[in-house]
C-alpha cells in the first residue's frame, strides 16, 4: 500500500471552565445546585485542612507516614461527587478526600496512618476498596469489578484513581486494554500531579498528553484542568453517564499539582524548585472556587470562617476519637487476624507461640 | 465416600476430569466463569476447556487479551465484586507476569482491608516438565508459590483430585492456586461415576508400606507409585504419600508415616535449593528426628533451566529409576 496518513477517528479534547484568573465559561459550566456547590467547597477545604493537621501530627510523632492530597482536592472531589452510593470507588493511596466524600471517617484515616489495620476496617460501608500501594495494580481490580457488574446487568459504574507515574506501569496498559475490549463501565481518573516522587512528568512519557493514550485503546480521553472543580464535575458526569449507558470506559487526565510532599518521608526541595511550586499556587483549586462562589453570592468572609471553624472542630473531634480508640489497639496478636478467613492450624500454632513468648517477656520485664 | 465397585467406575483422562469439574462448577453457580488466553474456541492451551464455549457462551468462557497481570487483576476485581472467577494461566512460567497481583494483592487483600474484603479467586495453571516445552514453559514452581501466606496451593496428582478440588476451591473465601501438571493431562485413570468435591487440606496415604516413606506430589507421585511397585517385587515396601496441598502442608500425615517407616525420601520436581522438599525435610527433622534410621533424602530437578532435547530433559527430572536406586541404597545401607 502507498504511504498515506492513517486517519484516527478519535480525538482528544481539553476542558477548562473556571480559569485560574477566575474567568468562567458559562456555556460549559455544569448545572450544580447551590447545596452541592457548598458541599464541594466544604470537602475541598476539609481535604486541605485535614492534610495540614495530619502533617502536624506526623511531625509531632503522633502518627506514621501519609500521602497528602493538597493541590489535588478538585481532581478528587469533582469525580466522586458524580457517583451514586452503589457505584464503586477504587483508590490508589493518595485519595483521602475522595474517600471521605464516599463516607470514610477521618479517624479511620488517622488510625490507618498510625499503623493499625482497624483503620481499614473502619473505612465505612459501601463499595469502596481500600488503598492499594503497588502502583497501578488497583486499576485492574476496577476493570474486574466493572465487568462483573456488566455481566450481572447492574447499572453501576466503577471509578478508579491513579497518578501520572502509574501510566508507565504495565497494569495501566493492561487495565485500559481490558476495559475497552470488554466495554467495562469504568472511569479512569489519572491525577497528573506532575511528580512521581522525584520523577517529573516529562521523564514519565514522551506523549504530549496522558489523555491521548486512550486513543490507542479505543476509548475517549479528555485532558481536564484538574484544579477546576467545575470542569472535573462536567467531565466526570459525561464519563459516568457513558459507562452507565453501556458505552464503555473513559480516561480523564486531571492536570493538577502535588503541592506538598510525596509522603511525609519525602523532601521535595531536593528535586524541584520553589518557583515551580509558587506558579502552581497561583492556580490553587480552592482559592479559585472560593472566588467563584463569592461571585455567585454563596460565600463571603463570614461564611468562610464558619466553615473553617466547623472543619477545625470536626478534625479535632476526629483526632480525639482516633487517639482514644488507638489506646486499645496494637495487640501484636492481632497480626494473625486477617491472613485467611479461617485461620489454618499452622498459623494458630505460630500465634500461640508468640503469645507464650510475649507472656514470658512480660514476666521477665 | 464414592462407591468403587467396577460398574460405577469409568475410565477417563486427567484432562477430562478437569473439564468435568469446570462444567459442573459453571452449572452449579451462575457467578462462576472461566477467563484466560485461548480458553474459548481454541479450548485452552492444554484443551481443558474444549467444548465448554458451546454450553456456556462467550460471557462465561472468556477469551482475554494476552495479558497475565491483566486477567489475574481483573479476576481479583471480579471476585471482590461478588463473582467466582476461575482464571486459567497457560503455564506457571507465565504466571510470573502476574506475580504482583497474586502475591501483593490477592494474598494481602483481606489484611489490607482490615478484614473487609476476601478474594474468592481460583487460579489454575499448568506446571512441570517432561513434554519438551523447554526452559520457559516447563518449570515446577508449585512449591515456590507455597511460600506465600494468604493463598492456598494445591497440586492434584490424581483423577479424583483433578475432578474434585476445583469446587472446594471455589467455596473457599480466600484465593486458591491449582497446579495441573502438563504431563498428567493425557493420563488415563479410573474415576467413580459420581465423583465429586474433595478436601483441599489433607495429604493422602496412597500406598501403605513398612520400609520407607516416599513423600511426593503432582506428576512425581505417579513416578513414586511406579517405583514402589518395582521395589515391592524386591521385598522393599515403600509407603507413598501424596501431599495434595502444599499450603497448608499436612505434616501430621507425613510425620506419622515417617515415624512408622523410619526413613523418608522426598520426590519433588521443583529445584532443590530452597524448595518445598527442603521444607518437608526440615519438618521431619523438627518433628520425628529420633524416629529416623537414615538421613532424609531428596530427589529434585537439576538446578538448570529446563533443557529442550528429550533425553536431556529426562535426565534433568527425577525419574522412576532414580527413585528405585536411591531407595535400595537407603534401605540397605541403613538396614
Amino acid at each position: 500500500m502507498p504511504r498515506e496518513i492513517f486517519e484516527i477517528p478519535d480525538r482528544v479534547e481539553t476542558l477548562s471552565i473556571l480559569s485560574a484568573d477566575g474567568s468562567l465559561d458559562e456555556e460549559l459550566a455544569p448545572a450544580i445546585d447551590d447545596d452541592l456547590l457548598i458541599k464541594l467547597y466544604r470537602f475541598m477545604l476539609l481535604g486541605r485542612r485535614f492534610d495540614e493537621r495530619l502533617l502536624n501530627l506526623q511531625r509531632q510523632g503522633r502518627i506514621g507516614t501519609f500521602p497528602p492530597v493538597s493541590g489535588q482536592e478538585a481532581s478528587q472531589v469533582g469525580p466522586v461527587s458524580v457517583l451514586e452510593e452503589e457505584d464503586w470507588m477504587v483508590p490508589s493511596f493518595r485519595e483521602a478526600v475522595a474517600e471521605m466524600w464516599r463516607g470514610r471517617s477521618m479517624e479511620s484515616i488517622i488510625i490507618s496512618a498510625s499503623g493499625f489495620s482497624e483503620g481499614a476496617s473502619e473505612a465505612g460501608e459501601g463499595n469502596n476498596l481500600p488503598v492499594s500501594v503497588p502502583v497501578g495494580s488497583q486499576m485492574l481490580h476496577a476493570v474486574g469489578i466493572g465487568w462483573g457488574m456488566k455481566y450481572r446487568e447492574r447499572k453501576n459504574v466503577v471509578m478508579t484513581f491513579f497518578g501520572d507515574g502509574a501510566t508507565s506501569e504495565g497494569d495501566f496498559h493492561e487495565a485500559m486494554n481490558f476495559a475497552a475490549v470488554y466495554r467495562a463501565p469504568v472511569v479512569f481518573i489519572c491525577q497528573n500531579n506532575q511528580w512521581a516522587i522525584s520523577i517529573p512528568r516529562s521523564k514519565q512519557t514522551r506523549s504530549k498528553s496522558i489523555a491521548q493514550k486512550a486513543v490507542a485503546y479505543g476509548m475517549p480521553g479528555i485532558q481536564v484542568d484538574g484544579n477546576d472543580i467545575l470542569a472535573m464535575v462536567a467531565a466526570s458526569r459525561e464519563a459516568v453517564d457513558r459507562a452507565r449507558n453501556g458505552e464503555g470506559p473513559t480516561l480523564i487526565e486531571a492536570v493538577t499539582y502535588r503541592m506538598s510532599v510525596h509522603t511525609t518521608a519525602d523532601d521535595p526541595k531536593r528535586y524541584r524548585k520553589d518557583d515551580e511550586v509558587e506558579s502552581w499556587r497561583a492556580k490553587d483549586p480552592l482559592t479559585r472556587f472560593a472566588g467563584y462562589l463569592s461571585e455567585k453570592g454563596l460565600l463571603d468572609e463570614e461564611k468562610i470562617q464558619a466553615v473553617e471553624s466547623e472543619i477545625k472542630e470536626s478534625i479535632q473531634a476526629a483526632v480525639d476519637r482516633a487517639e482514644e480508640k488507638m489506646k486499645s489497639m496494637g495487640d501484636p496478636m492481632d497480626m494473625f487476624e486477617h491472613t485467611y478467613e479461617k485461620r489454618p492450624a499452622y498459623l494458630e500454632e505460630q500465634r500461640e507461640l508468640l503469645a507464650r513468648e510475649l507472656k514470658e517477656e512480660g514476666n521477665h520485664g | 465416600m464414592s462407591p468403587s465397585s467396577p460398574e460405577t467406575m469409568r475410565r477417563l483422562t486427567y484432562r477430562d476430569a478437569v473439564r468435568e469439574a469446570l462444567a459442573e462448577a459453571m452449572r452449579k453457580d451462575e457467578r462462576v466463569f472461566l477467563m484466560g488466553e485461548d480458553v474459548g474456541r481454541y479450548g485452552g492451551c492444554f484443551a481443558a476447556s474444549k467444548r465448554l464455549l458451546e454450553e456456556f457462551g462467550p460471557e462465561r468462557i472468556r477469551d482475554t487479551p494476552l495479558s497475565e497481570s491483566g486477567f489475574v487483576g481483573a479476576g481479583i476485581g471480579a471476585a471482590l465484586g461478588g463473582m467466582r472467577p476461575i482464571v486459567e494461566i497457560m503455564t506457571v512460567n507465565f504466571s510470573l507476569l502476574a506475580a504482583d497481583q497474586i502475591m501483593n494483592t490477592a494474598a494481602t487483600y483481606l489484611h489490607m482491608s482490615g478484614g473487609q474484603f476476601n478474594v474468592p479467586l481460583v487460579i489454575r495453571m499448568a506446571t512441570g516438565g517432561g513434554r519438551q516445552l523447554a526452559a520457559q514453559h516447563s518449570h515446577c514452581l508449585d512449591g515456590w508459590y507455597a511460600h506465600i501466606p494468604g493463598i492456598r496451593v494445591v497440586s492434584p496428582a490424581t483423577h479424583e483430585d483433578a475432578r474434585g478440588m476445583l469446587w472446594t476451591a471455589l467455596q473457599d473465601p480466600d484465593p486458591v492456586l491449582i497446579f495441573e501438571h502438563s504431563g498428567l493431562y493425557n493420563l488415563e485413570g479410573e474415576l467413580a461415576a459420581d465423583a465429586g468435591p474433595v478436601d483441599i487440606d489433607r495429604a493422602k496415604l496412597c500406598r501403605p508400606g513398612r520400609d520407607i516413606s516416599i513423600i511426593s506430589y503432582s506428576a512425581s507421585l505417579i513416578k513414586a507409585l511406579e517405583a514402589a511397585e518395582i521395589l515391592s517385587a524386591e521385598g522393599i515396601e515403600a509407603e507413598v504419600i501424596d501431599l495434595r496441598s502444599l499450603r497448608p502442608l499436612d505434616e501430621a500425615t507425613f510425620l506419622s508415616s515417617v515415624s512408622r517407616t523410619h526413613r523418608a525420601l522426598i520426590v519433588d520436581e521443583g529445584w532443590r535449593s530452597g524448595s518445598i522438599s527442603a521444607e518437608i525435610s526440615a519438618r521431619i527433622m523438627e518433628g520425628v528426628f529420633f524416629d529416623l534410621d537414615a538421613p532424609v533424602e531428596r530427589l529434585c530437578s537439576a538446578e538448570v533451566p529446563m533443557p529442550y532435547a528429550k533425553h536431556m530433559e529426562a535426565a534433568a527430572l527425577p525419574q522412576v529409576d532414580n527413585i528405585v536406586e536411591l531407595i535400595r541404597i537407603m534401605v540397605k545401607t541403613h538396614g
